[in-house]
């Protein structure tokens, strides 16, 4: 048996995990970082991201214009429809002025405007080349602070004297802190456990980030006894491309052309209003639609007037000069689907395709109409890309109070055991989600777990 | 339009970072991508001259290898680009050269020197060991170095242009005269600044690690200036030989020797830190095919510089014929691989920064797309 001890010690190497324990070795604590991953996967779901959402009043970095808490948090509530927890969610807000600058300050870089081409965004910070540049970024900078890293190691049991964390074991090596920070994301990857909530159709699911959130972490601290926030059949589902990987197929799998076209399942049927809403508000509805669908599968079609009008899908289309042809190609009834497509394009009202607008455009008299750019699918060749649900994340957590400690069943914080970013997310996002406001719960709350951690620890 | 498999994988790439984009920040190769749809031979060429290997998109890159996604845009970039060489190379036969590129390059290095050092010493007689009043035109008389150097330079200029008009027309750019000048300038402009190298946002590239660094940036100006300046040197003595009827030897406070003396200095320091640094890259960014062509280009600057050094400051002694052989044998060697060697790498580079300058000016692509839209230049 080896042992180790520290002033703290951290599961999980994301965003959250990294910034409390940086946060806790400038404060002067010895620290402990223990990553599920090897080295090359290291960064979790972080490692996948994009942007953060921070609250600024006026211009802040490469950001421009305000977005303040007011906004941000009607925002909040509308995606959240109003389950959140608003003290935490608004302290949240508050803090996260300071988020853009705290990276900048460990040499995270964010995404200057391109040669005057694009304008700078309002609500979200683009990380120069992606989330890995911010995790190589933190990870560099925890080394530089003395922080011990350690890959490849999985938390697989916990030590607790009642509520008070006592040790972590990896294997048979023991890891013991004065605190400990749980950071470990959520448990999308586990598909055992989403089958408990799911069924077997998790067979057809695709989980687009790391294989390693495992959710075991998450699993030993309910089995503490610690309360949850959440429930375990909640989880952030996007549509997909079909032929993603089954793991870590990560941003470029998605297909961004629904709304110019129409979606229909294995029977050649629509089933969504397509054109409800702009494109980037309704995305992340479409994986549980497409979950709802017999095996999961949805079929986007679009003709030739829609190309060069979305991001390019990573994946080339399946094409044809008709759409017999291409029914036949992904392997749908093509008297069906000829049928769909012709009565939907008969069902189409007068007016001008905007894909600028909400213009109007839409179906009249179908079972399902689609409500805007409702433009007719007639001019071939054809395209067809096949969705699959890809899972984003799980919302199942567990609690927190404002300092980031980790709640009992009976409403008292555990002294010395936090819990940061995905892990408990639930707690701000109850449901939906706002871009960007993954990684801004993560920095904050990794802020929050890091400086409590070292208080409790520092004896200060 | 050729098909192979650096061609295939490239587009491979380019599908994956088109749907990707995380990296368009970082340098130009993201930037045009954005601007297609599809990509073929020419354009990938064009994608792969602009990529100035400076690292940060493949460690920034959540599908890095060991991902399945294997993506590795510096080392397959690297390739095409010398596969690009080889294709656009003038006589067509002499682009096979860029296959074992640091063989070859070896090979004609030691053919030429150990001539030059049989010509110069069978021409001087014993004079060869002699240290000489005129320094080292008394071992080898300045007309017979013009013209060895006039022929070799007349023929590698006729090269160099004509490669450089294949590149041309593969970048689908009008006659010189048609060009628009601002964005000739831009390009210019980027080339001459490395802007590439900055990482995108002035910080750095990753360059030879993961953290941002300008050192690369540094040793690449360090080398091109120095190679310039000697260049310079060069000249400037022509021109006061023939022009100004001032022969050599020339003093330490001369045009020639001041030049020469700076720029050999960039060309030692240049090339030593480029060599360095590129042994501590990471292996994947530097491509699969390079077969030497990089380290053999830099050692040949790098002994440039030095036997230049070297026989300015044994011009006096009875080693001048010796170094002096070297240095010429080093310098032909130099002039020769020109459009068969790494050299090329500048020229291409700059067309096709001139090129992303033009199509950033018309937001369209123009290489490698069937029709050129009609443009509006406001
Ligand atoms: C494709 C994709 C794109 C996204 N884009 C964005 C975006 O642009 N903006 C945004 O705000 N959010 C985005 N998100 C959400 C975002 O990734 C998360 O909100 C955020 O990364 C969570 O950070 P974290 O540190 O809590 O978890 P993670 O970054 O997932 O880190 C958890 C870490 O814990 C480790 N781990 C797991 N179990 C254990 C264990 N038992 N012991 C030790 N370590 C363990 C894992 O290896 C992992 O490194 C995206 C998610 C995905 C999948
Ligand atoms: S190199 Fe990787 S991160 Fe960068 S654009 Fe391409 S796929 Fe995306
Ligand atoms: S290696 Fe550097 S220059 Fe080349 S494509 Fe990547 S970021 Fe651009």
């Amino acid at each position: 048996m080896n042992s180790n001890s520290f002033d703290l010690v951290v599961a999980g190497g994301g965003q959250a995990g990294l910034i409390a324990a940086i946060v806790a070795a400038e404060a002067g604590c010895s620290v402990c970082l223990l990553e599920g991953a090897p080295l090359e996967y290291r960064g979790g779901n972080t490692r996948h991201t994009r942007n953060l959402r921070p609250m600024h009043k006026g211009p802040l970095s490469v950001l421009s214009g305000t977005y303040d808490e007011e906004e941000y948090f009607d925002d909040l509530l509308r995606v959240t429809k109003g389950k959140t927890n608003e003290p935490l969610a608004r302290m949240m807000l508050q803090r996260s002025q300071t988020s853009v600058q705290w990276l900048e300050q460990r040499g995270v870089q964010f995404q200057p405007p391109l040669g005057g081409t694009l304008h700078l965004g309002r609500t979200n910070a683009f990380f120069l080349g992606g989330g890995k540049q911010l995790v190589n970024a933190l990870f560099r900078h925890a080394e530089s602070l003395g922080v011990e890293v350690h890959y490849n190691a999985m938390v697989d049991k916990l030590d607790f004297d009642g509520d008070r964390f006592r040790a972590a074991w990896v294997g048979d090596l023991c890891f013991s802190g004065k605190t400990f920070v749980a950071a470990a994301g959520g448990f999308e990857a586990n598909l055992d456990w989403l089958r408990e909530s799911w069924g077997d159709v998790v067979d057809n699911f695709l989980i687009r980030g790391t294989p390693y959130n495992t959710g075991g972490l998450l699993k030993l601290m309910l089995e503490q006894n610690f309360q949850s926030v959440g429930t375990a059949d909640q989880c952030h589902a996007v549509a997909i491309d079909g032929r993603a990987p089954k793991f870590d197929g990560g941003i470029c799998t998605r297909v961004d052309c629904v709304s110019l076209g129409i979606v229909v399942n294995e029977n050649a049927e629509r089933f969504y209003d397509e054109g409800e809403d702009f494109w980037p508000k309704r995305y992340a509805i479409w994986g549980r639609l497409v979950a709802k669908q017999p095996n999961q599968v949805g079929h986007v079609i679009i003709d030739q007037k829609a190309i060069g009008k979305f991001m390019p899908p990573v994946f080339p289309p399946e094409k044809a000069n008709t759409i017999e042809e291409l029914a036949e190609k992904i392997g749908l009834d093509s008297k069906v689907l000829a049928k769909t497509v012709s009565d939907y394009n008969a069902a189409i009202g007068p007016g001008e395709f905007d894909h600028t607008e909400l213009d109007g455009l839409a179906t009249d008299g179908l079972a399902v109409n689609k409500t805007n750019w409702a433009r007719s699918i007639a001019t071939p060749p054809f395209y067809a890309y096949t969705l699959k649900p890809g899972i984003t994340f799980t919302y199942l957590g567990v609690k927190i109070d404002a300092q980031g400690r980790v709640l009992t069943q009976n409403g008292q914080p555990s002294p010395n055991t936090f819990a940061a970013g995905e892990i408990m997310a639930g707690n701000v996002l109850g449901e939906g989600y706002l871009a960007g406001i993954g990684m801004t719960i993560g920095n904050v709350f990794g802020q929050i777990a890091g400086e409590e951690a070292a208080r409790y620890a520092l004896n200060r | 339009m050729r098909s192979t498999a650096n061609v295939n994988e490239g587009a491979r790439l380019m599908a994956i970072c088109n749907a990707c984009r995380y990296c368009e920040g970082h340098c130009a190769v993201f930037q045009a991508m954005e601007l297609r749809l599809e990509f073929n031979s020419d354009n990938l060429d064009y994608l792969a001259n602009l990529c100035h290997n400076c690292g940060s998109c493949y460690h920034h890159c959540q599908y890095a290898p060991p991902h399945e996604f294997k993506l590795n845009v510096p080392g397959v970039f690297a390739d095409l680009r010398k596969e690009s060489y080889g294709q656009y190379a003038w006589p067509k036969p002499m682009g096979k050269l860029y296959n074992k590129n640091g063989l070859w390059v070896s090979i004609i290095a030691s053919v030429v020197i150990a001539l030059a050092l049989a010509l110069t010493a069978l021409g001087s007689g014993a004079d060869f060991w002699g240290v000489h009043e005129q320094e080292f035109y008394g071992v080898l008389s300045h007309n017979a170095m013009v013209s060895v150097f006039g022929t070799v330079s007349l023929f590698v200029l006729l090269a160099l242009g004509l490669s450089m008009r294949n590149f041309w027309r593969a970048m689908n750019l009008p006659a010189p005269w048609d060009l628009d000048w601002r964005s000739v300038r831009t390009g210019v402009k980027n080339a001459l600044s490395l802007k590439y190298l900055d990482g995108g946002n002035g910080q750095g590239c990753a360059y030879p690690t993961e953290a941002p660094s300008h050192i690369r940036r540094v040793f690449h100006q360090l080398t091109f200036w120095g190679f310039m300046l000697c260049f310079a040197s060069t000249s400037t003595a022509t021109v006061m030989h023939y022009g100004l009827d001032l022969p050599a030897p020339y003093g330490y406070v001369s045009l020639p020797k001041l030049f020469g003396i700076l720029g050999g200095f960039g060309l030692i320091l240049g090339p030593l830190g480029l060599l360095w640094i590129k042994r501590k890259a990471d292996r994947n960014t530097r491509g699969e095919q390079n077969q030497g062509m990089d380290i053999t280009f830099l050692w040949l600057l790098l002994a440039t510089s030095v036997t230049g050094l070297g026989l300015m400051l044994l011009a006096d002694t009875q080693w001048v014929g010796l170094t002096l052989s070297v240095h010429l044998g080093v310098v032909m060697t130099l002039f020769l691989t020109m459009p068969y060697g790494k050299f090329i790498h500048g020229f291409y580079r700059l067309i096709a920064l001139v090129a992303f300058a033009m199509e950033q000016e018309e937001h369209q692509a123009r290489v490698g797309v069937e029709q050129i839209p009609i443009k509006n230049v406001g």
